[in-house]
């Protein structure tokens, strides 16, 4: 990426939350992301957008080691967080995706009370107040609490598509992450449950740093502050093609092929 | 003076052709009396073991069986589940561990009598002094030897170990990855995640396939004739120390014997090892679907 793109962001004078450096991911043989490098800003929406099969999703595991999970996955280069590579071989994963939560593609609530979904992530990472205080301002951020207050007890699968993708974002909350990681957190959602969670998303700015994953392009551009292009090269790994102001990413693409994608000419 | 019995009829006679039974007995039996006899009933099940047929029983058999199965639960259950654990949860991808997953599922197909040359071999032999008692200063000293409940019970739970590690896994296996990674996503250990989501959401499947298992070794008969069950005891097993019979032997003994009505003796204890199974299975049932509800 030419060196003139990151400066609009850096510019910007605001803190980064997060950091890509030389960026490599492999499944196997196969290099899936090829050299990212990707500053993450503090308190912003980042929207990560691409065609299927750049490695957006892959890039986003990355940022809270759940490539750990996936045997054949190998990453190199380097994660800062707080000036921290989280890929240093003294960091325990689980330390990291306490401070760094993820939001799934598919809503997943445990099948528990909605009081417990909320409150398990917290109560083992040891939090010791007011357990009640906690699960009702998590719900209330996530705004599903006027709709579950009344049915804590009830069972978190008995819950919409859209409360339970909400539900998620509550127990995410719960544990006072710094980021939350966004995997295609609508795809699996109608419309109108959509626009909540956007909603939703642009609020929880305020108090997190977001980087959320979409192939809606009018998802990224509504409900994010900055935008990263990825794209596939000719071996079929995936990288950065643009990053910068959701804005000016939309309106006035630098690259041919950000344009034609945004576009809808290609993807 | 002792009653005598004169003559008797088989059960199938004497419920279908129940006029030919009375006219038999009034034409040459008429100066004694004549009884149907219940063969299955209070007095069979809580009376223990007798040269006496009709005074003979099944309680020192049931006590045996369940001795035998609760040893070889508490031996197996901890074992086999956590070994699906380690081969589904943590176990990575190698040579050793397929060569590990592909012994055990033949070990779940290896007929039961080789396991009860096992069981002879290295709990009856080898480690007598231990499943005796005489280490503990148990036992009987006249008859010290390895052929106790602990032996038979230790024998049936490696046999049930194979089983019960495929059917954990199996369970395991149908917990959604989904799960997993919620949990792990939120900052939980491995072993929370396997603790809190994983078990609970295994544990139906690992119930059934527990008692499955049960079911299994409370009918094996071959491995405890190797280990020595006992053909012929009055006494109750009171200890793990003791020695033993089941109800399968018990019924394979009394169908051995030449006198008629052992087989009746025999049927009686075929429906009470049935009664047994059946009710377990349904109360795994219960519990099972108690568990499903829950969530």
């Amino acid at each position: 990426m030419p060196e003139n793109k990151q400066v609009e962001i850096t510019n910007a004078q605001q803190q980064i939350a997060i950091e890509a450096l030389g960026l490599n991911i492999h499944y196997g043989d196969f290099l899936a992301v090829n050299n990212i490098d990707l500053k993450i800003i503090k308190n912003k929406v980042t929207a990560i957008i691409g065609p299927s099969g750049c490695g957006k999703s892959t890039v986003l595991r990355a940022f809270n080691r759940m490539n750990d999970l996936v045997a054949a996955a190998r990453v190199s280069g380097e994660i800062l967080y707080q000036d921290i590579n989280i890929y240093d071989p003294e960091i325990d994963p689980v330390e990291v995706r306490r401070k760094i939560g993820m939001v799934f593609q598919k809503p997943n609530p445990f099948p528990k009370s909605i009081y417990e979904n909320v409150a398990w992530g917290a109560r083992i990472n040891g939090f010791s107040g007011n357990m009640d205080e906690l699960v009702e301002e998590s719900l209330q951020h996530a705004a599903l609490w006027d709709e579950v207050k009344d049915k804590l007890d009830q069972s978190g699968l008995s819950l919409s598509g859209g409360q339970q993708q909400r539900l998620c974002i509550a127990r995410t909350i719960a544990i006072k992450p710094d980021i939350i990681l966004m995997d295609e957190p609508a795809s699996a959602l109608d419309p109108i449950a959509t626009l909540r969670i956007e909603e939703l998303i642009r609020s929880l700015s305020k108090d997190y740093t977001i980087i959320i994953v979409t192939h809606n392009m009018q998802q990224a551009a509504r409900a994010s502050d900055f935008t990263a292009f990825f794209s596939v090269d000719e071996n079929r790994s995936g990288y950065l093609v643009e990053y910068g102001i959701t804005d000016s990413l939309f309106t006035n693409p630098q690259e041919q092929i950000t344009e034609d994608y945004i576009t809808g000419r290609f993807g | 003076m002792q009653p005598q019995i004169a003559t008797r009829w088989p059960l199938f006679d004497s419920i279908f052709h129940n006029d030919l039974v009375f006219q038999d007995w009034e034409e040459n039996y008429s100066h004694t009396y004549l009884y149907f006899l219940n063969w299955l009933d209070l007095q069979f099940i809580t009376s223990p073991q007798s040269s006496d047929v009709v005074r003979a029983g099944v309680r020192t058999a049931i006590l045996g069986s369940i001795w035998t199965i609760s040893i070889a639960i508490l031996f197996a259950f901890p074992i086999g589940v956590g070994a699906a654990i380690y081969l589904e949860e943590y176990a990575e991808e190698n040579t050793i561990n397929r060569i590990i997953q592909t012994n055990i599922n033949n070990l779940a197909g290896v007929p039961s009598i080789i396991y009860g040359m096992l069981g002879l071999t290295i709990f009856v032999r080898a480690l007598e002094q231990i499943t005796s008692g005489a280490m503990f200063g148990y036992g009987d000293p006249s008859t010290a030897n390895g052929r106790t409940v602990l032996s038979a019970g230790l024998t049936l739970g490696i046999l049930i170990l194979p089983l019960l590690i495929i059917n954990s896994q199996e369970a395991i296996k149908a917990v959604p990855n989904s799960l997993r990674f919620a949990s792990l996503g939120l900052g939980a250990t491995q072993w929370q995640t396997i603790w809190h989501h994983v078990l609970p959401g295994a544990l139906p499947g690992i119930l059934t396939g527990t008692i499955l298992s049960i079911s299994r070794a409370i009918g094996e008969t071959a491995p405890m004739v190797v280990v020595g069950a006992s053909t012929f005891i009055t006494v109750d097993p009171d200890n793990a120390f003791s020695k033993f019979t089941t109800l399968p032997i018990q019924i394979y003994q009394w169908t051995a014997r030449p006198q008629e009505e052992f087989r009746s003796l025999a049927a009686a204890a075929i429906i009470v090892l049935l009664f047994m199974l059946l009710s377990m299975n349904a109360s795994a049932v219960i519990l099972r679907n108690r568990f499903s509800r829950r969530k």
